[in-house]
């Protein structure tokens, strides 16, 4: 009997390779071939400047380079600007840059030229004889820079608004000015990044025998990249393949497609006739990839006196960098899941996009939700010492209940669906967080500490997380006739552990050896009808499109089998890859299944001779019937409605040192809930990942830009990263399962969820510990210590917060 | 981040070495390569030759001299013994204990493995533990070249940030860090934003006492100067209302950077400082009471 394998810890079967150091990355490949190329790229030194000359005459006199672009050598599509991958009808002013510089630059690293060479270190030297004569602009850096608006980053749009869009739910202002008790807060997150361990490459060859093109790509969506290589080179799309290798980490910015460079590699390939990689490094990662997270926010709120949201008006600014191919996604996520758990009874909310000669900015994990959860959860803190209630009470006062899904809130959300959410249960999930962390017995410790000179706080943060977002994920599940299982989905694969998750799901469904259940994401080759892995929605949409793929297949397994053993299909069970009639002795393997379910002329093993046309079929049909096709095969796709709404809780207690600011993580905890959890162990390391990330994004991580458009820590010498003696040593989580509704796995996503609410709820703890509002993040100790002096002739503040 | 190009040498004898440094203006010692690598990689620095001195003979040596009274003794270091190494002799430790005490906070145990002590001396970096080490301690390196061989105190090694006082023909082929003292205790401590990370205030104290009084206390900061900074604050050390980190701070330069405003690195000096002075007196006061007891 096969046991269920779905909701059990099922060790990673990835984790040997990767362990073992044999994964195999694009910077891995073809490493072999005396014919491939290597590609370097000069970057902007200048945020904002003209080109008015580039020479690059001495540069093929260097040995070993074998050609040079720049955007005057780009011809049709090639030359025109980069897509707008998701255009949006207030993204009035969408601008996206070209994949070589043309006659500007608008911030520090981006292209200007495209260096191919014998190797990596004569394109480097290539790229340093280039000289380029540049008319230097004055360039717009931060949010403040680009709201006051007193320069432009692009002559043709005015106040650097790229976009500007509102939504409303009732009428917020007229409810705040209603209501009993009012608070305004400004609120301000700063720029990070994703960082992954491994940076942008790209690997394409040309093979002129066959007019083929075969581009590897460390990125979050091969078709998207399939689509993109194929429009821009004019090449038809059967003439591209896709193929994503093991890639070293996403967390956003590889779903970020074409990169210049993901356009140039296969525009050298092509060209040259020989292999050609670029692998970008780490200083290219910090000026030429994507950032996130910058916002400042204003908010007004209106409640009465149990701390009952009434009415809400938040008003933010976005900082997009210097150009919008990713559209408005962050912003709007922001904007819509802002709400977290709560039902403002009237809500308005109004965003302008900026453009500043900046990095663009991009999805990074959590994409917006971390900054909307920062605003919402600071606000119910300040209505809660406003009020002086506890702030788990004010949460629960506003917290949407069980009974009450699906919950409409009356807006638009990122993927132009209704913001429904679709299940849930927040009151449940609260109480396992007080009861996790120790809520009720706090005040206990906090004295405990204070007796031994020691100053703690405490803190926590909800939120919900729209995931697996559509339009749509497919898979192809093949059962062989030895009887093993190959799968193929097209989205891609950056460390998730999707070869044991998604084996699970088909060791179940189909009553197969999870071990004989082999996956293939990212080749469009395999798949070619696909999105990506983004969003935390591969699991959602490629678990559930793998799931009705292998129904399917285990349909027409029944079927063939039913026949074979002359019994009814209502009487077979599958377990082990053996089909067999129940309480009886009678039973077929489904390899055998598989070999007649494709009739042949030829055999090629023993096996198969059963499938021959002496040996199998009613003589007076055709061997394949009309509405049938040969082979064990299921194919289907999975398109929701709308997303699936998880959601989670985290709590935690710091310690800030009284003489040194340094801040410490003495306990977190989170509580979380992605519905059905195919397998706990990968959903707690994903767990386990985001919240290192989020500390890194609250304590540690930030993009120290000078006045100048220059990236002052662009290494991991200064862009502090948190090392594993940062993190907490031990986490402790409790999950709580509401199935989604929307799915046949009753899943939703998870990938994002570790990282949402840091920058909340470490503000929140150190709030608690200091008794000053924490009003922006990330926070170092230097900065608490500036904060420190600021209040301290500011007692008044800490006493009202205490005593209201 | 290639390195541009470079031609490579790694000569068998020292001779050989300074020879090949004195001929080539443009050439650079490679060691443990923990700084000069990424400055290679990043082409912030472009030697023309990179003389590698890890098959050299007899440079790994970590070696306590003296009897324990002398003023000879103390801990030997040669060019090529790295940082985990030193960190590793109880020997050393024993003679001179604030070697341990510094080292356990340079970098990461693979750095460490690498890195070698005496390069990191001669990098001259204000913010790295081992320059300021040394001149607290009033140490020095011996240096060679094709000229001959020469010492220079601590005090004569830092002529800037990340500048020493070698000719560019002069390989640092020792460093001395003279014992610890009887009567005489030590003490590190510093702040930094993640382990192993430099620091955004480093202090160490070196004070001396007799009968349990403070005779000398002489206190050394990484990352509040441009230069490893040692300042005497046996005054203030030895007045119960005395303000030592006051008087350090009239002395030092901190300064604004991206991880710390200058105000707070001036306010964990003031933290620092007396618990490292208080530290060291203790750990005297244990040194002179354990001597007696033997």
């Amino acid at each position: 009997m096969t046991t269920k394998l779905f909701g059990t810890k099922v060790p990673r079967v990835e984790d040997q390779r990767f362990l073992r150091g044999q994964g195999r990355y694009v910077d891995d490949l073809l490493t072999d071939d005396p014919r491939l190329l290597h590609a370097a790229v000069l970057r902007s030194p200048h945020a904002h400047a003209r080109i008015v000359d580039i020479d690059v005459s001495d540069v093929l006199d260097l040995d070993g380079v074998v050609a040079v672009w720049t955007w005057e050598d780009l011809t049709g599509p090639m030359a025109e600007p980069l897509p707008l991958l998701i255009p949006h009808p207030t993204l009035t002013h969408g601008r996206t840059q070209y994949a070589l510089a043309r006659e500007e630059v608008n911030y520090v690293g981006e292209a200007i030229a495209f260096v191919v060479a014998v190797d990596r270190y004569v394109a480097e030297d290539a790229v340093a004889r280039i000289r380029v004569d540049y008319e230097y602009l004055e360039p717009v850096v931060g949010i403040d820079a680009a709201r006051a608006a007193e320069r432009t980053v692009h002559d043709d749009v005015p106040d650097n608004v790229g976009a500007r869009m509102e939504q409303e739910n009732g009428d917020a202002r007229a409810a705040i000015a209603a209501a009993p008790h009012t608070l305004t807060l400004e609120l301000d997150i700063e720029r990070s990044a994703c960082t992954p361990m491994e940076g942008r490459g790209t690997v394409a060859r040309w093979d002129p025998d066959t007019s083929r093109l075969t581009v590897w790509s460390s990125t979050q969506t091969s078709t998207g990249v399939r689509g993109c290589v194929a429009a821009k080179l004019g090449l038809d799309l059967a003439r591209v393949d896709v193929i994503t290798p093991d890639v070293g980490g996403g967390f956003g910015v590889k779903v970020v497609h074409p990169w210049p460079e993901e356009l140039l590699v296969p525009l050298a390939a092509k060209t040259l006739g020989r292999p050609v990689k670029y692998t970008e490094d780490r200083r290219e990662h910090f000026i030429s990839s994507a950032h996130e997270r910058a916002q400042q926010h204003h908010v007004e709120v209106g409640f009465d006196d149990e701390g009952r949201v009434l009415g809400l008006n938040v008003e933010f600014w976005h900082d997009h960098g210097a150009y919008t191919p990713y559209g408005l996604i962050v912003p709007i996520i922001t904007s819509t899941q802002l709400l977290g758990p709560y039902k403002p009874q009237n809500y308005r909310v109004v965003f302008e996009s900026l453009y500043t000669n900046t990095v663009i900015v991009t999805p990074y994990r959590g994409a917006g939700r971390p900054q909307g959860c920062f605003v919402m959860e600071r606000t119910m803190d300040a209505i809660a010492a406003y009020l002086g209630k506890d702030r788990t009470e004010v949460r629960s006062t506003n917290f949407i209940q069980p009974d009450e899904f699906p919950y409409e809130h009356g807006l638009i959300f990122q993927d132009g669906r209704e913001l429904t959410y679709d299940s849930g249960d927040y009151p449940a999930s609260l109480a396992k967080l007080k009861e996790l962390v120790g809520w009720d017995e706090f005040e206990e410790f906090r004295a405990e500490m204070a007796a031994q000179g020691r100053r703690v706080g405490i803190g926590l943060a909800c939120y919900v997380e729209g995931t697996g977002v559509g339009p749509y994920e497919g898979a192809h599940v093949h059962i062989e006739t030895s009887g093993k299982v190959k799968v193929a989905t097209g989205l891609t694969t950056q460390g998730q552990g999707h070869q044991t998750a998604f084996a699970q799901i088909v060791a179940d469904t189909l009553g197969v050896r999870f071990e004989d259940v082999e996956v293939t994401t990212g080749d469009t080759r395999k798949m070619p009808y696909a999105v990506g892995t983004f969003a935390s929605r591969a699991a959602v949409m490629s678990g559930s499109a793998i799931h009705l793929a292998a129904l399917r297949a285990k349909e027409k397994a029944l079927r063939i089998a039913a026949e074979a053993l002359e019994a009814s299909e209502e009487d077979l069970e599958i377990a082990d890859g053996v089909v067999s009639v129940k309480g009886t002795d009678a039973s077929i393997d489904l390899g055998t299944v598989a070999v007649l379910s494709n009739p042949l002329r030829y055999a090629f093993d023993e096996a198969s001779k059963a499938a021959t046309q002496f040996s199998v079929g009613d003589p007076g049909k055709p061997p394949v019937a009309e509405d049938d096709e040969p082979g064990l095969e299921g194919k289907d796709f999975y398109s929701p409605p709308r997303s699936t709404f998880a959601n989670g809780m985290h709590a935690v207690i710091v310690e800030t040192d009284p003489d040194t600011a340094e801040i410490r993580i003495l306990k977190y905890a989170v509580v979380h809930d992605c519905g059905h959890l195919i397998n706990p162990m990968i959903v707690e390391g994903q767990i386990h990942g985001g919240v290192a990330q989020g500390v890194g994004g609250a304590l540690y991580e930030r993009m120290a830009y000078d006045e100048s458009g220059q990236l002052l820590n662009a290494s991991f010498m200064d862009f502090l990263m948190p090392y594993v003696t940062e993190v907490p040593t031990s986490i402790d989580i409790d999950h709580l399962e509401t199935p989604s509704p929307l799915n046949p796995l009753g899943i939703k996503g998870a990938g994002e969820a570790g990282v949402i609410p840091s920058a909340a709820v470490f503000a929140a703890a150190i709030e608690d510990a200091e008794g000053f509002p924490i009003t922006a993040m990330p926070i170092s100790p230097s900065e608490l210590f500036e904060l420190r002096l600021a209040h301290a002739d500011d007692t008044t503040e800490a006493t009202t917060r205490s005593t209201p | 981040m290639k390195p541009a190009p470079f031609a490579y040498l790694r000569p068998a004898t020292l001779e050989d070495a300074l020879a090949a440094l004195a001929g080539q203006q443009g050439a650079k010692v490679l060691a443990g390569g923990q700084s000069l690598v990424p400055l290679l990689s990043m082409r912030l620095a472009a030697p023309s030759t990179l003389v590698d001195i890890n098959a050299l003979p007899d440079l790994g040596h970590v070696t306590v001299t003296g009897d324990g009274d002398g003023a000879g003794d103390g801990v030997r270091i040669g060019a090529l013994a790295r940082h985990a190494e030193v960190l590793a002799s109880a020997e050393a430790a024993a003679s001179q204990p604030l070697l341990a005490m510094a080292l356990s906070h340079v970098a990461h145990p693979t750095i460490r493995n690498r890195g070698t002590t005496v390069g990191s001396l001669v990098h001259a970096d204000a913010a790295a533990e081992m320059p300021m080490v040394l001149r607290l301690l009033e140490g020095s390196v011996d240096v060679a070249s094709v000229r001959g061989r020469r010492t220079i105190p601590a005090a004569e090694l830092f002529a800037g940030p990340l500048e020493s006082t070698l000719a560019h023909d002069e390989i640092a082929v020792e460093a001395f860090f003279p014992a610890l003292a009887p009567g005489a205790g030590v003490a590190f401590q510093e702040i930094a934003r993640r382990h192993g990370d430099y620091a955004l205030v480093g202090v160490a104290a070196h004070v001396e006492t007799e009968g349990g009084e403070v005779t000398r206390a002489r206190v050394g900061f990484v990352s509040v100067s441009d230069v490893p900074v040692v300042v005497d604050v046996t005054g203030a050390a030895q007045d119960p209302e005395g303000d030592p980190a006051g008087a350090a701070l009239a002395e030092l330069e901190p300064a604004d950077d991206i991880h710390a405003t200058s105000a707070y690195r001036a306010h964990l000096v003031k933290v620092l400082t007396p618990r490292v002075l208080a530290d060291a007196v203790h750990h005297a006061r244990q040194r002179s009471a354990q001597g007696k007891s033997a």
